[in-house]
């Protein structure tokens, strides 16, 4: 094929550049409006913000100011660290377990793990919101209490997605390997932490990635155990935000971009994880 | 694969493999799960208050269900979404699917740049289209009149245009997700195919209906499933943007529903029915897509 542009090919790349535009601009839209000076969002909201005409920090400020960003990135940090972590070591042994071993109950646990992906997060929030009251450690007024509140249920609810997505790639690891470290020598627990977790790092690393942005971006259930002020983490402060900013639009903008910044970060240094890992579990599950 | 190897003969290791997992799972989502049937049958006042034994008659909760003029606009908005969600998401990832895989310069790009919503929380989505369809002067009102096709801004949240306004970020966030399913189905097909194809003369849109659509067909179908349970569980998104039920009832979504009558109303049991409803619903409808698309094997 030449490098000739022909018209159908000039026509794909107009087709999927306007389908990019729709979900880049509105990001950038955000961003300049966040360093935007008050009242002109609702003028001129296109132009680029210069020192001079209209460019502030104000916005920043007041964000930073007006509520507790430190506290909630933390509060973010501890929760959403922590499922990541029980996480992939849970499901890795429990998709290694489930993909290696022929057992009576094997059909059963792999279907109850199919089921779980489909419980809606509704449905099991109030028992396990008493349960938690019950055993002391939901809404006991303890910051450190109330986020492990969050983090076990989060842990049990990202758990199905990790389990499926690691069984499909620890089924494309040559178990001949296995055999032959057998055959070496190696105890079964040696196989998985010296051929399989190397093997399957990409897949690893794509749950791990999941299990943290899921976490760090539910509403759902860090709304129903995470209370009091100083509990919150950054998602139910923005939140908070929108509810209390009322008309101050620029305070909006700069706060969207606050909390946008880590995933952000994140997904621009992992992205080809992130895409590989899912698809790969996605397509076999 | 042939049965298990002399190296996994012994069970016993399978308890530290699968045990701690399963707990996890059978504490927080299988036993709450049960206990969520057993209390959309039973009398719960409150949150925090214990129950107060059966409802009477014990299936009063579902009964209600049929009499509840908001349940059946949260269903028929969440039908609309379904298959808004079918139609244009799955519809609009495979064109870009498909566009994506015939070019070669810049197909990477294209796929971090498509994905990148889905990474977002919907907090921060919704407060960003709040700014967007902002009345009277949001983004897309300047927009649209500096483009001097309306002379004066349009309330995007109306009672006119609140469906349109719902369901266009919802769909628009995971157009990404389906599109990357669907890219990774298509890189997995073999070359020499087309280029059988393509010896018989079957190129452009005719390669397209007779080699590649039949072959996509087992993703197609696990997107469809997708799509369909995720349409039913919607929740963060709409919630951020229109809160319960705006503009005036007729905006209710299952998941919005469930989630005001349980916690803001209070109505813990008719809120675990509905939530049941959810569950049946998205295992019944999956299990319909499934048979009407999946591709038998012997094919």
């Amino acid at each position: 094929m030449g490098k000739k542009i022909t018209p159908a090919k000039a026509c794909t790349y107009i087709v999927l550049t306007l389908w990019a535009l729709t979900t880049l601009y509105p990001f950038v839209w955000v961003i300049l409006n966040s360093f935007r000076q008050r009242g002109l969002i609702r003028k001129d909201s296109f132009s680029i913000p210069l020192p001079g005409s209209g460019f502030t920090m104000e916005n920043y400020e007041k964000a930073m100011d007006r509520f507790d960003f430190g506290n909630a990135y933390l509060s973010s940090l501890i929760v959403s660290v922590s499922v990541t972590i029980v996480v992939v070591i849970l499901a890795g042994l429990a998709a290694y377990g489930l993909m290696r071993y022929r057992f009576r109950l094997r059909g059963a646990c792999y279907s109850l793990i199919m089921a779980g992906m489909m419980f809606p997060v509704f449905s099991t929030i109030i028992p396990v919101f008493r349960m938690e009251a019950a055993w002391g450690i939901a809404s006991s007024g303890n910051r450190w209490l109330s986020l492990l509140a969050v983090i076990l249920p989060q842990i049990a609810g990202n758990l199905c997605f990790a389990i499926i997505v690691l069984m499909g790639f620890i089924e494309s690891v040559p178990i001949e390997l296995e055999e032959s470290a057998y055959v070496d020598g190696c105890h079964v627990f040696q196989v998985y932490f010296h051929i399989i977790i190397p093997a399957a790092r990409s897949s690893f690393a794509t749950v791990a990635i999941f299990s943290f942005l899921w976490s760090y971006n539910d509403l759902f259930t860090q709304n129903f155990f995470l209370r009091v002020p100083k509990e919150k983490t950054i998602t139910l402060l923005l939140n908070e935000i929108s509810s209390q900013a009322g008309v101050d639009y620029g305070l909006m903008a700069a706060s969207v971009v606050l909390i946008v910044i880590p995933v952000l970060a994140v997904y621009v240094m992992l992205q080809k994880h992130i895409i590989k890992g899912l698809t790969a579990g996605a397509v076999k599950g | 694969m042939n049965s298990s190897s002399t190296l996994y003969k012994r069970k016993g290791p399978l308890v530290v493999f699968l045990v701690p997992a399963f707990l996890f799972l059978i504490l927080y989502l299988y036993y709450p799960f049960v206990q969520n049937i057993i209390n959309s049958f039973s009398d719960i006042s409150g949150l925090g208050s214990a129950s107060q034994g059966l409802n009477d008659p014990w299936y009063a909760n579902y009964a209600a269900l049929f009499n509840d003029s908001k349940l059946r606009t949260a269903l028929g908005n969440t039908v609309i979404l379904t298959i808004c969600t079918v139609v244009f998401q799955v519809g609009i990832a495979l064109i870009l699917a498909l566009l994506v895989d015939s070019i070669r310069v810049g197909a990477q790009l294209f796929r971090t740049l498509y994905f990148f919503p889905i990474v977002i929380s919907a907090t921060a989505l919704g407060l960003m289209f709040n700014l967007i369809f902002l009345y009277p002067s949001g983004m897309l009102n300047q927009l649209l009149m500096n483009l001097g096709l309306i002379s004066e801004g349009i309330d995007w949240k109306s009672q006119n245009h609140f469906m349109a306004t719902m369901l266009t970020p919802v769909m628009w966030q995971y157009v990404g997700f389906y599109f990357v399913i669907l890219v990774t189905g298509l890189n997995n097909i073999s070359p020499d195919l087309y280029e059988a194809a393509a010896l018989d003369g079957c190129v452009g849109l005719s390669k397209v209906r007779y080699i590649t659509l039949p072959l996509l067909r087992s993703v197609l179908c696990t997107c469809l499933v997708l799509a369909i349970t995720g349409a039913l569980k919607v929740f963060d998104l709409p919630w951020v943007m229109f809160g319960p039920g705006m503009p005036l009832d007729q905006g209710w979504l299952t998941g919005t529903y469930m989630y005001d009558q349980t916690f803001n109303r209070g109505n813990v049991d008719y809120g675990s029915a509905i939530a049941m409803l959810i569950v049946v619903l998205g295992v019944v409808l999956s299990n319909i897509a499934n048979r009407v698309f999946k591709p038998r094997n012997d094919l």
